[in-house]
């Protein structure tokens, strides 16, 4: 539940509007929210279009704010330093870049995601379909993806820089070599199914 | 020479032509070439019509601090003998992902123009500039005489593009790559170094993650005998850094790599004995995840270290303690908020000449996290470092009395930037906003030139900033404030204001109409996610010609809103380049 605070109303609508909350605070000024409904891609989310909170759509307002939403941008840290950071927490070897561009046939510029914030196919595949609001056919390992009309494949280009067809290779194996991903339609796709 | 010098000479040499024979050109461009600091030359050059000229050719350092405020051929004609440019696109802002990806600021048309016009160009520093593997390419072969690049936080290139800058640049002494988001296909462009290739004095390729080729470095550093910065990646081990010291003990910059392999009793005696002949060495960072029992190899190469880079280094308060014992010298200091306040109070404690603290949160995504810093080791540091005047702090907490403490004991503060992580946070002890710390701190530090609030702030904040801040020249504010009055008051009260960054608070149209003839003095200024409306924009693109106002949508958002502009002094007109999802009005 989304709403909109008018400051340019001089009756005190703010002692009787319901306000959104900022995690772990109170009483604050409101923020204006955005008019967006789809929930945006969870924490580390790299979304460029949305500079203040997003409620998922089940939130109630009486329920307290989910602890683990980020506003973009905030708190002020360069992208550099929160990979570093974050490659310092879990313990691993930094291996690849997580961030990858995310290019869609038809869209007017790249997106970019953090892939380690995924654990399979099926959460990264949701995430590009609320973040382009597109759908992505079925996955068969037979077939690849099965299309209706406007449906789109997810391909991605590879360490070799050959272009896959995202699915085929265990999740782990994919995030290691996937260098980007590219979301082609369903009509130009149909060459790698069943390939 | 200050500019009330030069005035007054102004009047003498003025007017006859006849003196103006007794003080030639040449000697007039020779004593103007000894100006360094961009900010007196563009005094000189207002003088007269002379001295003009006589600056423009005199002058062989440009920076341009908005690339698009004035085009590559206007720099070229005005100023014929460049050698070295230092170029800044993007707002800042983009560094933290609120600017759309292709938005500009894109190197190459200025390359184009400098290969013809500045063949000699040998300096090239870039800040939040788009820059591809061609353009590098490009710039390796077009410029013979290329010393030195340095690029900071742009993006759009990968290691290839540095492959190329190796294997061309025959006279490199420079190179620089910090903080960019550059695409890293492997390590083998170090190798691109010729063989008989020597003259390098600065390496700092910390930014890339991938393994170069460890021999080939090795070599490389042994030739270069100038070197005196070397910063390593994070791939480079202990026993390799120690390597590499050994050919290079002259330097006076240090960027270990990853400070955590396991080393025998005698690696790491003969780690710290190589490190103790570094006697040069004033800067040292990297330390990437660094363990506390080999903290003290560093020990010896430490006593005239003035800026310690710990940032990438999850020490604990003890570890640093007690490697700050062995740094008396200390001037800046930047650390992970790991350390907690107990190791402010030894940073305290232990480096009485301190001048800059950088606190940075090691989980700023962790609401749950309790531990950080909090206003206890702000509070420290001001007892034990009078010297202080450039703090950048992260935390969880703060009070208005602390930071009035913190002030009082600090009041020479020209940068000062608080973080405190959770928006629209108030005193955490009096539950009132943070107004009056900020009012304490632009009140008693009025050298302040930098400044970024945060915490629950009404319009107060402003109204404090606007009257006492004089000397301030950039503020950034977000989730801030409550009416437009907050703006004005900035707006009016800042005269020295260059350049104004805002997001997430409530003002809106009449807040940036209020500052319609300011902005030509500024750089430039940010609004996002406020209330500013198209109209607004409109309105004010209409009655300032000379400023660009550019506006980018988001998805699904209103018609009438605009959610973020970009507004800036330009002389280059709109600029032809904007990406769809940029409207300039």
């Amino acid at each position: 539940m989304e709403t909109r605070v008018n400051y340019k109303n001089d009756l005190n609508l703010m002692a009787t509007e319901l306000r959104l909350g900022l995690p772990g605070s109170h009483d604050k000024p409101s923020i204006r929210s955005n008019k967006r409904n789809s929930p945006e891609i969870s924490d580390y989310s790299n979304s460029k279009t949305n500079s203040t909170i997003t409620i998922s759509e089940n939130d109630d307002q009486d329920s307290p704010p989910p602890a683990k939403e980020q506003v973009v941008g905030w708190p002020p840290i360069r992208s550099y330093r929160r990979n570093c950071l974050r490659n310092t927490k879990k313990g691993e070897g930094e291996g690849t870049w997580m961030y990858v561009k995310v290019s869609v046939d038809g869209a007017p510029y790249l997106r970019k995601i953090d892939l380690k914030v995924y654990k399979s196919y099926p959460q990264l595949l949701e995430a590009l379909e609320k973040m382009f609001k597109l759908t992505i056919g079925a996955y068969s390992e037979r077939e690849g993806y099965k299309y209706n009309g406007s449906d789109y494949a997810p391909t991605y280009e590879d360490k070799d820089g050959d272009w896959m067809l995202v699915g085929d290779v265990p999740w782990e194996m994919f995030v290691c070599s996937c260098k980007r991903l590219r979301i082609m339609r369903g009509s130009e796709a149909r060459g790698l199914a069943g390939v | 020479m200050g500019s009330s010098e030069l005035k007054r000479s102004k009047d003498s040499v003025s007017d006859e032509s006849a003196r103006r024979s007794s003080f030639p050109d040449e000697v007039l461009e020779r004593v103007l070439s000894l100006l360094k600091s961009h900010r007196d030359r563009s005094s000189v050059s207002l003088v007269c019509k002379d001295w003009y000229n006589a600056e423009r050719w005199s002058r062989t350092h440009v920076f341009i601090g908005n690339c698009y405020s004035v085009t590559p051929e206007i720099v070229a004609r005005r100023f014929p003998r460049i050698r070295s440019v230092t170029l800044k696109g993007k707002p800042r802002f983009s560094d933290f992902n609120l600017v759309p990806e292709n938005w500009g600021a894109d190197i190459h048309a200025w390359l184009v123009v400098f290969a013809a016009k500045y063949p000699f160009l040998e300096e090239l520093r870039l800040k939040r500039m788009a820059i591809s593997d061609e353009s590098l390419e490009f710039l390796a072969i077009s410029f013979p005489n290329f010393k030195a690049l340095s690029l900071l936080s742009c993006d759009g290139f990968s290691t290839n593009g540095l492959a190329a800058i190796a294997t061309h640049c025959k006279n490199l002494t420079e190179l620089d790559i910090q903080e960019n988001g550059i695409d890293d296909k492997g390590g083998s462009w170090l190798s691109c170094f010729p063989e008989r290739f020597m003259s390098l004095e600065v390496l700092n390729f910390a930014n890339l993650t991938s393994d170069i080729n460890f021999d080939a470095l090795e070599k490389l550093v042994g030739r270069c005998k100038s070197m005196r910065v070397l910063k390593l990646n994070r791939s480079v081990s202990l026993e390799q850094l120690q390597r590499l010291l050994v050919s290079a003990p002259q330097l006076a910059e240090l960027g270990t790599g990853s400070f955590s392999q396991e080393l025998t009793i005698r690696e790491y005696e003969e780690l710290e004995s190589t490190l103790s002949i570094c006697k040069n060495m004033h800067t040292l960072s990297g330390l990437w995840d660094a363990k506390g029992i080999y903290l003290p190899a560093l020990y010896p190469a430490c006593s005239h270290l003035t800026f310690l880079n710990l940032s990438y280094a999850a020490l604990q308060s003890v570890e640093l303690a007690k490697l700050l014992a062995h740094c008396p010298r200390l001037k800046r200091l930047w650390v992970l908020d790991t350390v907690e306040d107990k190791g402010l109070e030894a940073v305290g404690l232990n480096c009485p000449l301190l001048e800059e603290l950088r606190v940075f949160p090691a989980d700023p995504f962790d609401d749950e996290i309790v531990h950080g810093v909090t206003e206890a080791g702000f509070v420290a540091v001001s007892f034990g470092c009078p010297r202080l005047h450039y703090v950048l702090y992260f935390c969880r907490q703060m009070t208005n009395a602390a930071v009035a403490t913190i002030v009082q004991n600090c009041p020479d503060f020209t940068h000062f930037r608080l973080c405190i992580m959770n928006p629209g946070q108030p005193d955490y002890l009096t539950n009132e906003p943070m107004d009056e710390a900020f009012g304490a701190v632009v009140k008693t530090c009025t050298k302040l030139q930098r400044l970024s609030v945060s915490g629950l702030l009404t319009d107060l904040t402003f109204e404090y900033i606007g009257r006492y801040a004089k000397n301030l020249e950039t503020l950034s504010v977000a989730f801030a404030g409550r009416s437009d009055w907050g703006m004005q008051c900035v707006l009016g009260g800042c005269s020295k204001l260059r350049k104004l960054e805002i997001r997430d608070c409530p003002f809106g149209n009449a807040a940036l109409l209020s500052g319609l003839e300011k902005y030509e003095s500024m750089r430039s200024l940010w609004m996002s996610a406020c209330n500013v409306t198209m109209n607004g924009c409109r309105l004010l693109a209409r009655e300032m010609p000379r400023l660009n106002v550019e506006v980018m949508k988001e998805d699904g958002s209103d018609e009438s809103q605009a959610d973020k502009v970009y507004v800036y002094r330009s002389i280059a007109g709109p600029r032809r380049d904007a990406p769809p999802s940029v409207l300039t009005l």
